[in-house]
């Protein structure tokens, strides 16, 4: 056949077209059961995180089951808990929760119950960076005001910028930080410029990072105020 | 017809992976691949593994060009070529995410972009379309190491002078200079992990290498 003429040509990108896309989808479809098992590892370990228990991949389910197990459920914007199993709790994907307007979203929370008896609440949360989506899991102490831990992670922010909110670095200064001033919400802000050590409501931005930490700064605000209802409960 | 056979690493074939290290770099020589060499060197660890990423989808790129050029039609050879290279990409991002979870995590968006690294393309345009499989394949890895050179030397000097640390693949973040020089006073350069001192830092190894080789200055 003429290697030039346009019969060759098109039959040539037909059956390339049709060989690429048949073996990614095979390869696609064979390798997501173990994708969205790591992603859900992947979720575990940083809920147990935020809370300061370490896991690894191997022992997380144990882990998770030991601490949380059965103790996820939905809030919605008035603070009720909604009838849905853990499991469906847990499947939640904020993703596409964090476009519907505040009143209208899914509140996830998990209950963690420490070996001292004490009740940590872990409120996911999820925002937009420079780049693309990030979030986080915010752990609360039983007065669902100070914050107990915090852990942020980031789709594809800039390495050695924006990246930095995953660090323990950036995540440690949440320890301690209280989101209610007399009532009144006021979340954690994210300051550029640093803040003073015995700030209550605010932790030093990333340099380099601003987009990034501003976009952390208003998830948190977003978040906080569609969980306010609960917390007040 | 001969039916001497040239040997697998003759001297042509090992110019095609030293020329690239040197005066062939795609980085400093050809400018190819600039884009990501300046986005992900803030850090040594993204540099080494952009790095071997790359050099994975340049050989088996070059590799499938170089099989099919004989029959790849003229006009749609850019196409054939995207086609390819966006296949292995994906391919890539798609069992880092099953067996290599955590890495994939790091490399992120990174994986995506390695499609439109020109250097890919370059070298697929330029090489791979008009030789032999062999050498196609020493073609991809000489420029893939090239480019990973660049990149982690790039990637050393920014994270050493911008926060004081080294992150390898596996180990994490290593101190590197220590306590006791910041006491004497001295400040990371907050500078050098902004995009601009990538840009510097590529043309100061350019400059060096183009000062110790004069072929390489063209004078135009």
């Amino acid at each position: 056949m003429d290697r030039q003429g346009n019969k060759y040509t098109f039959l040539y990108a037909s059956i390339m077209v049709i060989v690429v896309a048949t073996v990614l989808a095979f390869v696609a479809e064979a390798l997501n059961p173990i994708q969205k098992k790591n992603e859900e590892e992947a979720k575990m370990i940083d809920i147990l995180k935020s809370v300061g228990i370490e896991s690894t991949t191997s022992n997380v389910s144990d882990k998770f089951k030991e601490y949380i197990g059965e103790n996820v459920y939905i809030v919605n914007f008035e603070g009720n808990r909604q009838d849905v199993s853990a499991q469906a709790a847990f499947n939640i994907d904020l993703g596409k929760e964090v476009r519907k307007p505040l009143s209208e979203r899914q509140y996830p929370v998990f209950e963690c119950h420490l070996e001292n008896g004490e009740v940590k609440y872990i409120l996911p949360v999820r925002g937009k960076g420079l780049w693309g989506p990030i979030w986080g899991y915010v752990a609360l102490n039983e007065d669902k005001n100070t914050i107990f831990g915090a852990t942020f992670d980031h789709k594809g922010e800039t390495p050695g910028l924006g990246a930095e909110i995953s660090t323990d670095a950036f995540q440690q200064q949440f320890k301690g930080k209280t989101i209610f001033e007399d009532g009144e919400l006021v979340s954690v802000n994210v300051v550029k410029g640093g803040v003073p050590d015995d700030a209550s409501h605010g932790v030093d931005a990333i340099s380099g990072g601003t987009i990034t930490s501003q976009g952390l700064d208003a998830m948190l605000k977003d978040y906080f105020n569609g969980y306010e209802a609960f917390l007040k409960k | 017809m001969s039916s001497e056979k040239e040997p697998l690493f003759s001297s042509k074939n090992l110019k095609l992976i030293t020329g690239p290290l040197g005066s062939q770099n795609p980085i400093t020589v050809q400018v190819l691949g600039i884009c990501s060499a300046l986005a992900v060197t803030a850090k040594l660890e993204p540099s080494i593994v952009m790095s071997l990423s790359v050099i994975f989808v340049l050989v088996f790129s070059n590799l499938i060009i170089s099989l099919l050029r004989n029959t790849i039609p003229s006009r749609i050879r850019i196409i054939v070529q995207l086609t390819v290279v966006a296949f292995l990409v994906i391919l890539v991002d798609q069992l880092l995410k099953a067996f290599a979870y955590e890495v994939s995590k790091q490399l992120s968006v990174f994986v995506g972009l390695i499609i439109t690294n020109c250097i890919i393309m370059g070298r697929l345009e330029a090489f791979a379309l008009g030789n032999k499989p062999w050498p196609a394949v020493l073609d991809g890895i000489g420029n893939g190491a090239g480019y990973g050179l660049i990149l982690v030397i790039v990637g050393f000097v920014r994270e050493l002078f911008g926060t004081g640390n080294l992150t390898f693949p596996g180990i994490g973040e290593v101190q590197i200079v220590p306590d006791i020089v910041y006491e004497w006073g001295y400040v990371d350069n907050g500078l050098m992990i902004l995009p601009p001192m990538a840009l510097i830092t590529v043309g100061i190894i350019i400059w060096v290498q183009r000062s110790r080789n004069k072929d390489l200055v063209d004078i135009s």
